[in-house]
């Protein structure tokens, strides 16, 4: 079997550098996030708690939605809607030809990564800067975040350090963290200083007093929302919670889930554009909410449970397959688990299914998950859709699609021969009797391991020699 | 185009059965039950654990604080508002502090010095949170939302009658819904920092390298 995904997973676990920075880094943000929950009792308290929240908000999510558009309004910021990432690129783009902005600066934003914007606004001729160190990064590097909060997780400072003085030869070398960090600050300092428009992303929307929250630590965020005269949003339309008083309870999960962080050094609320007399802070205020695919997960009641994500990244921290592969493999903007249930469905399970395949069900994701998102269940229930017959009863994209001939004769023939005990038996005796004949040598799964080998006798034969009555 | 979207997507949500919430009632506050000794001190010690500097004042002595704070980092300018209670008092003593500037135009006016020519800000604060160690920010026409942003040594004044022990709790005690939320609000716990070079903790990314909180 080969495929792209399965090529580039090959390719990254040959690579010992990155699988090691991998192995590092996750194994910190472990650590850290344990010595936060040191009450596991409080912490199941505080899980139920969050799930709750996300649960209420999402049971009422057209409503909040409009409550919040309306609020916003009120408030002076400008809400835009989005079906698709295209959708959402044209408004961008066409906040900046009002503005006649040629370029503009970034806070750190998932969800424009989902809507490609970058390559979207640079094929225009319009530069887009980012200025989350990791995503600074990664940008001169031409590369995706590896991560959804730490983007640039892959590389170690050496890499970073000759990246450096690749990009800037002027700036002599240096392996310091303190000192490439200032380079960096000095670097977009003067974007900042210059950059006509912001944009970013959000953690949290409150409906009841349309407000944005952004969650960061190093003031990026704060920096892109603040000094351009024009602030652009953009965010899923899953994002809005209810009341004010829902955001205190899900930062202090989101960050000790997160990073280990007790909280980040920066919350910033934003309710609304610069008022008559206050002295700075952008002129205009957008927010464009964007669906790509996530009404339809609302449409299933199961499904539906991917929408509760705060993209902690908890999940992906404690992925035994995500710490080996490595952010890139999965080729998707949100990578491990969190990416293996929601790529396949915004994508489609014929684009992307394989991902619900590449995982062992371990159940390490759900365990940390914050709004307990039942991990393992979704990727199970994506397996089936991927190859179910009544693609009628589900709403996944590319239901079906994964169904082979040769495997569904496979399943069949084993079903029927389960179901008719007196072939079962024939089978399974005239398996052990030849087992010296069956094949040692089975692909992939040999080369490492030792081909299963049968038992003397079936577990049915040894019961019924021990007197034990099958019924 | 977005008036279709923004109708498509409505009905699309309205489309499926109403998924369910199991939310009863919101139970936030805290289990803690902290004085207000214990409160400072949990402050003190998280703002500590992220690099901040934390002076115990009164008074009667924070001004004279703030003045060796400046002559301690040699800071050659003050940005401090002239409106402001505490402000109104550096001012008073303007020749105890390094020389001290004001942000009264909009920042288009002066950007180039706010950005590369002011070595530090000084602003009074909303409330603190001690759970967190965290300054409650609520920028305003007399301190600008980029005082606490762009200078590189941010000094703020916390008044300890204005420490609560979690952010829920200063929600619902400082009544912030019933306020109405300003343009801009806050939490700051710390100078800035990135961990996104190998995990090591680098100070001053985009915002202040050092905060000093004086509580008073
Ligand atoms: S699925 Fe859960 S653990 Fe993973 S990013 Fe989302 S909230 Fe965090």
């Amino acid at each position: 079997m080969s495929s792209e995904f399965r090529n580039t997973v090959r390719a990254n676990l040959a690579k010992p550098e990155v699988r090691a920075n991998f192995y590092r880094a996750m194994d910190g943000l472990m650590t850290r996030r344990l010595d936060q929950f040191p009450d596991k009792a409080e912490l199941e308290r505080l899980r139920t708690q969050s799930m709750a929240i996300r649960a209420n908000a999402l049971s009422k999510l057209p409503e909040l939605l409009e409550t919040l558009e309306a609020n916003l309004t009120r408030n002076g910021i400008q809400v835009h809607w989005a079906e698709t990432t295209d959708q959402a690129n044209q408004i961008v783009l066409s906040i900046l030809q009002k503005h006649n902005a040629k370029s503009i600066i970034k806070g750190k934003s998932m969800v424009s990564e989902e809507m490609g914007l970058n390559h979207f606004l640079e094929a225009l001729g319009i530069e887009a800067l980012e200025s989350d160190l990791g995503e600074f990064i990664i940008q001169l590097d031409h590369e995706a975040p590896s991560h959804i909060i730490m983007p640039a997780i892959h590389k170690n400072r050496i890499q970073i350090a000759k990246l450096f003085h690749e990009k800037f030869p002027d700036i002599p070398y240096t392996e310091d963290v303190d000192e490439l960090t200032q380079t960096a600050r000095r670097i977009l300092r003067d974007k900042f200083y210059a950059a006509p428009v912001g944009l970013s992303g959000v953690n949290f929307m409150v409906a009841e007093t349309g407000t944005l929250c952004l969650v960061e630590n190093e003031g990026n965020g704060r920096m892109s929302t603040t000094a351009p005269s024009v602030h652009i949003a953009v965010t899923g339309i899953e994002k809005v919670v209810e009341s004010l008083s829902d955001v205190p309870p899900l930062l202090s999960i989101l960050t000790r889930s997160a990073t280990g962080q007790p909280i980040t050094t920066y919350f910033n609320m934003i309710s609304g554009p610069r008022k008559p007399g206050e002295k700075d802070g952008p002129e205009e205020v957008h927010l464009v909410l964007l669906d790509n695919g996530r009404s339809n997960i609302y449409s299933d009641p199961e499904l539906l449970a991917t929408l509760r994500c705060i993209r902690c990244g908890a999940c992906i921290n404690h992925c035994p397959v995500y710490v080996r592969i490595g952010g890139h493999s999965y080729g998707t903007v949100y990578p491990g688990p969190i990416g293996s249930i929601l790529e396949p469905q915004k994508a489609g399970l014929d684009v992307h299914g394989e991902l619900a395949q590449a995982s062992t069900l371990c159940g390490a994701c759900s365990e940390v998950c914050p709004v307990r998102i039942p991990i393992p269940s979704i990727l199970n229930r994506l397996r089936y859709d991927g190859v179910r017959r009544d693609t009628a009863n589900t709403n996944t994209v590319g239901s079906g699609k994964r169904r082979t001939l040769s495997e569904a004769a496979t399943w069949k023939t084993w079903a029927w021969a389960a179901t008719h005990p007196t072939i079962y038996h024939a089978g399974s005796t005239l398996a052990t009797r030849f087992k010296g004949m069956l094949p040692t040598n089975l692909g992939a799964w040999t080369t490492v391991r030792s081909a299963p080998k049968l038992a003397e006798s079936t577990l049915h034969q040894q019961a019924k020699n021990l007197g034990v009555d099958h019924e | 185009m977005s008036n279709t979207a923004r109708a498509n997507i409505l009905a699309r949500l309205r489309e499926p059965q109403r998924p369910e919430c199991g939310f009863s009632e919101r139970d936030y506050l805290s289990r803690y039950d902290w004085d207000t000794a214990e409160r400072v001190r949990r402050f003190t010690e998280r703002m500590v654990a992220v690099r901040a500097e934390v002076h115990h004042t009164t008074p009667e002595t924070w001004l004279d604080v703030v003045s060796q704070v400046c002559a301690a980092k040699g800071l050659n300018n003050l940005l401090v508002s002239p409106e402001t209670v505490l402000g109104k008092q550096l001012h008073a003593q303007a020749e105890r502090f390094p020389t001290l500037k004001t942000y009264d135009h909009p920042i288009e006016s002066w950007k180039q010095e706010l950005f590369y020519g002011i070595d530090a800000a000084f602003t009074g604060t909303y409330g603190g949170i001690a759970e967190t160690g965290t300054l409650i920010v609520m920028p305003s026409a007399d301190e600008p939302r980029l005082m606490s942003l762009v200078p590189p040594v941010h000094i703020a004044v916390l008044e300890v009658a204005k420490l609560y022990t979690t952010f829920a709790e200063a929600v619902q005690a400082q009544g912030w819904v019933q306020a109405g939320m300003p343009t801009n609000a806050l939490l700051i716990s710390g100078p800035s920092k990135s961990a996104d070079i190998e995990q090591t903790l680098a100070y001053g990314v985009h915002g202040p390298k050092e905060l000093v909180v004086i509580l008073v």
